[in-house]
């Protein structure tokens, strides 16, 4: 594995992520419409404050999800079933190197989509975040942390599942956790026991730390936790179960 | 040193063995040909080489390394074309083929590859929309481009036109003149003659011959095809040469079948007895063993098969 060619690799599944229509509907076309549709649109129980104050984090999170658990990891479970990976495998780039390119097409779509969000935020709807310049840096930190935990849960299903089962899943996933993590339903409406249910999922932690960090609040340690055990969870299970041939 | 050496080979899965003792050695520069009928264990024995699976017994060396264990050293010296082939659905040929080559110090100029397999018109076409024989010569290009000393091919040209055939064997050809070292496999028998040094016959996971495409048609009983005007008697030609003579085709073609090689005796003998009997030679042929009967012999008798499987005994 060369830096080289790692790079190449990295550009190839960021173009293909970018590609796709499908790809594209989950990781800029849902969650832009949640940040747009809710905010103009006052159906939704957002909490006390302005829906746009209530909304970034959770579409912050969503993101992240879109990339690392659906996007990256139905593309995954493709290049399994294809027979792209096990050739891969057999080149100079290596399995290593796959990961790490994978990875990194993970984050620079992470980029484009924190900054589509919160430009349309920011200039769009003249959201201002409470915690200031310092809050926005560290929310950045915390859309990689989560879209890096997504995509580690996101392999562990494309290494394990068929590429039918993984779409399936991770959509149903998706969705499940836009319904319970917080994003454009205030848990504070749900019923108890689901609240406590969203509340620990990745997406939930996530959207925790998320709202944390951008009002400046502090307490976020709990929710960083959760955030980071389930990106161990995944990585552990991930590195020992995943299959690279079909 | 053989480049390439596998030493006892054996791979179960599960009840199934799918190589059970295979010997073989490919040298530097030589190609070779595992030759042999769907589940005969070519593709597992390649993958073992290819560092893709572990052997349950025996050892496989490629380059003097072990696949699974040097895999790293190993890989940007060989070239791989897996079965399947397959490839991201929304790839384009270019992209796909540039990336690769970034992966290797001293890659073939991409471009110049598709154009000599045929893909220059096809560069900017998502692979999902490719042809079968598209897709098949970009999985060629993506195991050529790195200038692999070893390659490695299962079944490169399944699939491809009788044109893009031969443009496939012409480019193994001239990499094989480059001192690149080949294993291929097929159960295509022009395919074996046509580009092998050396054919190994593979079936249930044993070898059952190796040699060069002439070694393994050598001998047998051949057989020389005459047609003349006017028409021989088959019984006074027999005599004549003392060979067995059968007309061959439907009567009154006058075409006749002796059982013999095409050797000089016999053809100098034949030219007399035309002499003798004052006929025209109007159509003579003579073939020696075929590959195909070779293999047919070998894979697909039923004798052979009982004796040796002993699950059909029991």
């Amino acid at each position: 594995m060369s830096g080289r060619a790692v790079l190449a690799q990295a550009r190839l599944e960021t173009r293909l992520l970018l590609r796709s229509s499908e790809s594209l509907l989950v990781t800029l076309g849902i969650p832009l419409g949640v940040l747009v549709f809710f905010t103009q649109v006052p159906v939704l129980p957002v909490g006390d404050g302005d829906a746009a104050t209530f909304l970034v984090p959770g579409v912050l999170g969503l993101s992240a999800t879109a990339t690392g658990l659906v996007a990256s990891a139905i593309q995954t479970a493709y290049e399994r079933k294809s027979g792209a990976l096990k050739l891969l495998g057999a080149t100079p780039l290596g399995r290593g190197g796959f990961v790490v390119a994978k990875l990194t097409s993970v984050v620079a779509m992470l980029g484009v989509q924190a900054v589509l969000v919160l430009g349309v935020a920011l200039v769009g709807l003249g959201w201002r975040p409470a915690g200031g310049a310092a809050g926005l840096g560290a929310a950045v930190g915390a859309v990689l942390l989560t879209g890096l935990v997504m995509a580690a849960l996101g392999l562990l299903l494309a290494g394990t599942l068929t590429a039918e089962l993984t779409t399936a899943v991770s959509n149903a996933l998706f969705l499940a956790l836009l319904l319970l993590g917080g994003v454009a339903v205030d848990p504070a409406v749900l019923p108890d026991a689901l609240a406590a249910i969203g509340g620990v999922t990745p997406l939930g932690a996530a959207v925790g730390l998320l709202r944390g960090v951008l009002d400046g609040a502090s307490g976020t340690g709990a929710a960083l936790a959760t955030l980071v055990g389930w990106g161990a969870l995944g990585t552990f299970a991930a590195t020992r179960t995943f299959r690279w041939d079909a | 040193m053989a480049v390439i050496a596998v030493d006892g080979l054996v791979k179960r899965y599960g009840a199934v063995t799918a190589v059970d003792g295979l010997d073989l050695t490919v040298d530097a520069g030589e190609t070779l040909a595992l030759l042999g009928p769907n589940g005969a264990g070519k593709t597992t024995t390649v993958e073992c080489l290819e560092g893709y699976r572990r052997p349950d017994a025996g050892t496989v060396r490629v380059l003097g390394l072990d696949p699974v264990a040097d895999a790293r050293a190993l890989a940007p010296r060989i070239g791989v074309m897996l079965q399947e082939g397959g490839l991201y659905p929304h790839v384009r040929p270019a992209e796909m083929l540039h990336t690769v080559a970034a992966f290797h110090t001293d890659p073939e100029d991409p471009d110049a590859l598709l154009a000599a397999l045929g893909l220059d018109e096809v560069r900017d076409t998502r692979f999902r929309a490719l042809s079968g024989g598209q897709q098949q010569r970009l999985a060629l290009a993506l195991a050529l481009v790195g200038r692999p000393d070893v390659l490695f091919l299962d079944e490169p040209t399944a699939g491809l036109d009788p044109v893009a055939r031969r443009t496939t064997w012409e480019l193994l050809g001239e990499r094989t003149r480059g001192g690149t070292t080949i294993l291929l496999t097929t159960h295509l028998l022009d395919e074996a003659a046509a580009v092998a040094d050396r054919v190994a016959i593979v079936d249930r996971g044993r070898l059952r011959m190796l040699g060069t495409p002439a070694e393994l048609t050598a001998g047998g009983d051949g057989q020389v095809v005459v047609r003349t005007d006017p028409a021989l008697d088959a019984d006074r030609l027999a005599a004549d040469l003392g060979v067995a003579v059968a007309p061959d085709g439907p009567p009154g073609s006058g075409r006749l079948r002796i059982a013999s090689l095409a050797t000089p005796e016999l053809l100098t003998a034949l030219a007399a007895h035309l002499r003798a009997e004052g006929a025209m030679l109007e159509e003579l042929h003579g073939s020696g063993r075929t590959l195909e009967e070779v293999y047919l012999r070998l894979v697909d008798d039923p004798a052979s098969r009982r004796a040796d499987d002993p699950a059909v005994g029991a």
